[in-house]
């Protein structure tokens, strides 16, 4: 902590010797701004779907149907609301009524379609307890007693969806990586473009006995709060300009719940320690190792 | 302090001197002078660390100078002043900053309230004391960089052509300065050319001339 307060308010008399390079610093601070504020999008994108995939995929698992023939006479359907009440897990069971099976169809059919005219299955929908029924021993019992009933747990599209959230996760990593990579080249070209620019600078203060970390603390401090001050200002920026992403159209869609909620809003207060951080380690690498170099 | 022993140093392959040795005492008064291009400027390089010896031995305050680490040699800095021709300086801190930088880099900026004004009226910089190095003229330079070379109080003072931009008057005020320092106890070395210069300071302190020729470090004779 001590080294951090020492970091932030350093020594007034040793951050002079070396001269502020105007136009490094701007860059510094706009590259590690734009850096932070891509972080924020990417994260909250990445966060957003996830969270929506879980979501999804949970209501998925939740609820299963229970599909026997169109066929299929009230007893059977009777039976299967027995056995599907008797079974441990399952909350509750009920037959879509017709208007149910009707609003399922129409996306696909169109509204005006009469379910006489056509051999739709019975429905019974099922909503799963907590812990939930055994998927695999409750459709060994339907084989058993009702062989036509087909138990649809959603399975096939669970998988898919937690598969794409996985994958998008995955790709919201290697881009945040990639970011990381690009803000450490941008410090290190920067700390080396100032280090060069006060080459004469480095001369005298080495000519009067100035030890290398003493002259990489100067660059190395400067470094670290530039790029601490751009992420703060792009992090803001990217929360900002998350508040007025445009909502969609109906709650729970996907787009209206683009930005972090509960512990996700630790990421973008982390970014600018991270930045600060990268910064600091970067630069004093850079700094060491280009005055070993000079003699 | 200093001690030379056998040195040899080139460039590219062209030796520039061999064989070289010389031993700075604690309160001796040295000129090193030569022909422009005889390597007075690389001697007292090696003199300070900022540069090795191809062979032979630069021993510093007892320790090998090739085998000092990089902080090693930061802290045996601390202990030679050094005045160049062409004083370097920081343009952006102002005259009294620039004086106090050794002891800014050794973390013991606080002494500069004690030692500067002092300092400052010796060299006749008070006056100048919150300009910035470029309005000063040529003189005032040299003196400000005297004044940094001994603000460290260091044992050794090495001085490389301190009276190359400035006039009569001016080297005369210089010499005078280094001869005090001189008799403080401080060993004094200058690479100069300038023998009426020389002459007229043989007068006022027991100096040995050494003469830097055709890779040769020899005493000055005569002709002095």
């Amino acid at each position: 902590m001590r080294a951090v307060i020492d970091l932030i308010v350093g020594d007034p008399q040793a951050d002079r010797a070396v001269p502020h390079t105007g136009i490094t610093a701007r860059l510094t601070v706009f590259v590690t701004g734009v850096m932070a504020f891509l972080a924020v999008l990417v994260l909250a994108l990445s966060m957003t779907a996830g969270r929506v995939a879980d979501r999804w995929a949970d209501e998925l698992a939740q609820a299963a149907t229970l599909r026997l023939p169109a066929d299929a006479g009230e007893a059977a359907v009777a039976r299967a609301l027995e056995i599907l009440r008797t079974t441990p897990g399952v909350a509750t069971a009920r037959t879509l009524n017709d208007a149910e099976q009707q609003a399922l169809l129409d996306p696909w059919l169109g509204g005006d379609l009469s379910l006489d005219t056509l051999p739709i299955p019975k429905l019974i929908e099922i909503v799963a307890d907590a812990p939930p029924y055994d998927v695999d021993g409750l459709r060994a019992r339907f084989a058993a007693e009702l062989p036509a009933a087909v138990l649809d747990d959603h399975a096939g599209w669970r998988a898919p969806l937690l598969k794409a959230a996985a994958r998008l996760r995955l790709v919201a990593g290697m881009v945040t990586l990639l970011i990381g990579a690009a803000l450490i080249a941008t410090i290190i070209l920067a700390a080396q473009a100032s280090l060069a620019a006060n080459l004469q600078v480095i001369r005298v203060l080495r000519l009067v006995g100035a030890r290398d970390i003493y002259i990489a603390r100067a660059f190395v401090r400067r470094f670290t709060l530039r790029a601490g001050l751009g992420a703060v200002l792009g992090v803001v920026f990217g929360v900002v300009v998350l508040q007025f992403v445009p909502g969609g159209d109906a709650p729970g869609s996907f787009l209206s719940e683009i930005g972090f909620q509960g512990a996700g809003w630790l990421w973008p207060l982390v970014i600018p320690l991270i930045a600060a951080i990268v910064a600091f380690a970067a630069t004093r690498a850079a700094a060491l190792a280009r005055l070993k170099e000079q003699t | 302090m200093i001690e030379l022993e056998n040195v040899s140093y080139g460039f590219g392959g062209t030796p520039l001197f061999s064989g070289l040795s010389l031993s700075l005492e604690p309160g001796s008064f040295h000129f090193l002078t030569g022909p422009s291009g005889a390597g007075k400027t690389t001697l007292l390089r090696l003199c300070y660390a900022d540069l090795q010896a191809d062979q032979g031995q630069v021993r510093l305050f007892d320790q090998d100078s090739a085998r000092l680490g990089r902080d090693a040699v930061a802290m045996t800095r601390r202990r030679i002043g050094v005045v160049h021709q062409n004083c370097a300086f920081l343009d952006h801190l102002t005259i009294s900053e620039n004086i106090a930088l050794p002891l800014t880099v050794a973390d013991r900026a606080a002494e500069a309230a004690g030692n500067l004004p002092e300092l400052l009226a010796w060299v006749g910089l008070t006056a100048q004391s919150s300009q910035f190095p470029p309005e000063l003229s040529g003189g005032e330079r040299q003196r400000a960089a005297l004044a940094r070379a001994v603000i460290m109080s260091p044992d050794v003072i090495i001085a490389d052509e301190p009276t190359g931009n400035v006039d009569w008057e001016m080297s005369q005020r210089l010499m005078t300065l280094l001869v005090e320092l001189n008799r403080m106890g401080k060993a004094v070395l200058i690479a100069t050319h300038d023998l009426t210069m020389i002459r007229a300071m043989k007068a006022e302190v027991s100096a040995r001339v050494l003469r830097l020729k055709d890779g040769q470090l020899v005493q000055a004779g005569a002709e002095l």
